[in-house]
């Protein structure tokens, strides 16, 4: 324990001279009278924190031996019990272990490495001379390269660097296909029957009782070989049995629901989650994500939140075996806005 | 007292603290979970339980829900809603209501088992509507797996996929499931209590109801693997705890890095 600093400020001289001669305003007043530390007076104190620092090394390494107790001892059966118990012990041994070398070093610098004070002098902003030494560098590479004397390098240069990033422009083009429209249709389409999320059967139009919430996707989705979770991230459909009385269509889209039986899609258009969030007795819809809130008597205008469009109306009907069909695909993207859409 | 404070500016104070802490919110979330009891039923009533539930009716109900239950201002008629949904109703203490609210909420409940069948007799006869549960649909003993599949698609965007409840609009929310008997969660279903959708046997089948019971009984009873779920309500709850007590522990060891050594 002889290598302790006996607290004498080492460079504290440096900053007490204080500024230009001229100023006189503010005297620096230096650091601090030096405070030794107890374990710098005495011996029995620094015993006391060497001990103190060994034992949070140990404490580190009983719970890296922990980590393997757990890792190796705990045998995992078929229930989630064992699996939370052996969790919790790994959790705690890496935590101890990670926190015992932390805490000791920290404490170690503290109470018994050397704690003088150096106060680091502030070195001017720019000189001139950098400055005019940087220029010099540049007119000493112009120079010697002679770029301005050659022409044909030059421009050979110039052309070389112009075309090297053109092969980027090629990679990134692999990144995939432009959108295109895809955008604007999903799988919709006339004489497309609405079937249950995730089995893909068929609904007739006498399964929606009123109050009933159907979650619908596309019957022909399932049999889709590429591609089925974005065709469903577009397609998918809230179906509800309200009133005929309490929908209230504008012209046009009388004949797009069937009964008091509507279908609306059911990704938000703010930020695209899907909304499904149905209130049977106040008709709204509510996206759990910005509380955006949709009326459906009013054709799922917004009436809360940051959602600026109403949700897209899939026009439907009923076909020959009375199970509900789409009229079209939707007469509007679905989803967030987007740059194209306008 | 004393001799706690002087060991406060012990160099393992904060490495106790630390632990303490650990251990207090990892116990405070080790709930024990309720079992699910079921319960039997035979869907034919005897005269003498309608006249009863009549009585029990007028008493209790006609106020809002009208005389003859035809409804009045400031209650629905409840004619067709079925034997299941009395017994939901009434069974969790929704029923009868404390006062106008944005939505009925859960209370102890008001009526003893027998009444409440009494009353749903009564119902019962008012209009075809959900009887009460099977005892085959709700055991428990379906597919789980089967069942947390279709509770994804159909409940879990309002009551979590946990399970845990959600907030609706205008103070209104769905509740949690958990403690919530098999058989009302199939009544729940069969009638959309409030604002709850329907989900009749066309949409979901009683099997698939079956499915999603067990599915709701098995992650009540097999805990979490993670250890602390804190509520299971997602990034909320979970930042939350990250802003106040990591956040916390994170500016104790700031303050004693920089602090001076005695």
């Amino acid at each position: 324990m002889g290598n302790h600093s006996d607290g004498t400020p080492t460079s504290s001289d440096a900053v007490a001279k204080a500024g230009h001669d001229e100023v006189d305003k503010f005297q620096d007043p230096g650091l601090a009278p030096h405070r030794l530390r107890l374990a710098d007076t005495d011996p029995k104190a620094a015993k006391r924190a060497e001990r103190q620092v060994a034992w949070l090394f140990i404490i580190s390494i009983a719970g890296t031996l922990l980590f393997f107790v757990a890792y190796f001892g705990i045998r995992l059966d078929d229930t989630f019990g064992t699996l939370r118990l052996q969790n919790t012990f790994l959790g705690l041994g890496v935590a101890f272990a990670m926190l015992g070398i932390g805490t000791g070093i920290v404490h170690w610098a503290r109470a018994l490495m050397p704690d003088h004070e150096v106060a680091e002098e502030r070195h001017e902003l720019r000189t001139e001379e950098d400055r005019l030494a940087a220029l010099k560098i540049v007119d000493d590479i112009i120079d010697e390269t002679g770029i301005k004397r050659r022409p044909l390098i030059r421009n050979t240069l110039i052309g070389a660097v112009a075309l090297a990033p053109l092969p980027a422009i090629a990679i990134f083009r692999d990144l995939g296909p432009l959108p295109g429209d895809s955008l604007r249709h999903t799988l919709w389409k006339e004489g497309e029957r609405l079937a249950r999320d995730p089995d893909g059967t068929p609904i007739k139009a006498s399964d929606v009782t009123i109050g009933s919430a159907f979650h619908v996707i596309p019957e022909s989705l399932n049999s889709l070989e590429h591609g089925k979770l974005n065709a469903k991230a577009k397609a998918v459909v809230l179906l509800m049995r309200l009133d005929p009385q309490d929908l209230n269509p504008s012209e046009g889209r009388e004949d797009w629901s069937y009964n008091g039986i509507v279908a609306y899609s059911k990704i938000c258009t703010h930020v695209g989650c899907p909304v499904a969030l149905y209130e049977q007795q106040t008709h709204h819809l509510l996206c759990p994500c910005h509380q955006s809130t949709f009326d459906l008597t009013q054709e799922c205008k917004v009436i809360f939140g940051p959602a600026v469009r109403p949700l897209p109306q899939l026009p439907i009907t009923v076909d020959a075996d009375g199970y509900l069909v789409a009229q079209s695909d939707f007469h509007e993207p679905v989803g967030p806005s987007f740059w194209e859409r306008g | 007292m004393k001799a706690l404070s002087q060991k406060r500016r012990h160099p393992l104070a904060a490495l106790a603290l630390l632990v303490m802490g650990l251990m207090l919110t990892g116990g405070l979330y080790a709930v024990v979970t309720t079992v699910n009891e079921a319960k039997a039923d035979t869907t034919t009533y005897s005269a003498h339980e309608v006249e009863e539930g009549e009585k029990l009716f007028i008493a209790n109900c006609a106020t809002c829900h009208g005389l003859g239950a035809s409804g009045t201002d400031a209650g629905p008629s409840l004619a067709g809603v079925g034997a299941a949904a009395v017994d939901f109703q009434v069974g969790t203490g929704r029923m009868p209501m404390q006062m106008q609210g944005p939505q009925a909420r859960e209370k102890p409940k008001q009526f003893t088992t027998e009444q409440t069948r009494e009353m749903a007799a009564y119902v019962a006869t008012l209009g075809d509507g959900p009887a009460l549960p099977a005892e085959e649909y709700i055991d428990g003993e379906g597919d789980a797996a089967a069942g947390g599949e279709l509770f994804r698609v159909n409940c879990a965007m309002c009551h979590n996929a946990a399970a845990a409840g959600g907030a609706l609009t205008r103070g209104k929310f769905a509740p949690s499931l958990a403690g919530v008997s098999n058989s009302h969660v199939y009544s729940a279903m069969v009638t959309g209590p409030q604002n709850m959708p329907v989900f009749n046997d066309a949409n979901i089948t009683p099997e698939g109801k079956r499915d999603i019971i067990t599915f709701l009984n098995t992650i009540e009873n097999q805990g979490n693997p993670g250890g602390a779920k804190l509520g299971s309500l997602g990034p909320v709850s979970e930042g939350l705890f990250l802003w106040t007590a990591v956040l916390g522990v994170i500016i104790g060891f700031t303050i004693w890095l920089t602090s001076r050594t005695s």
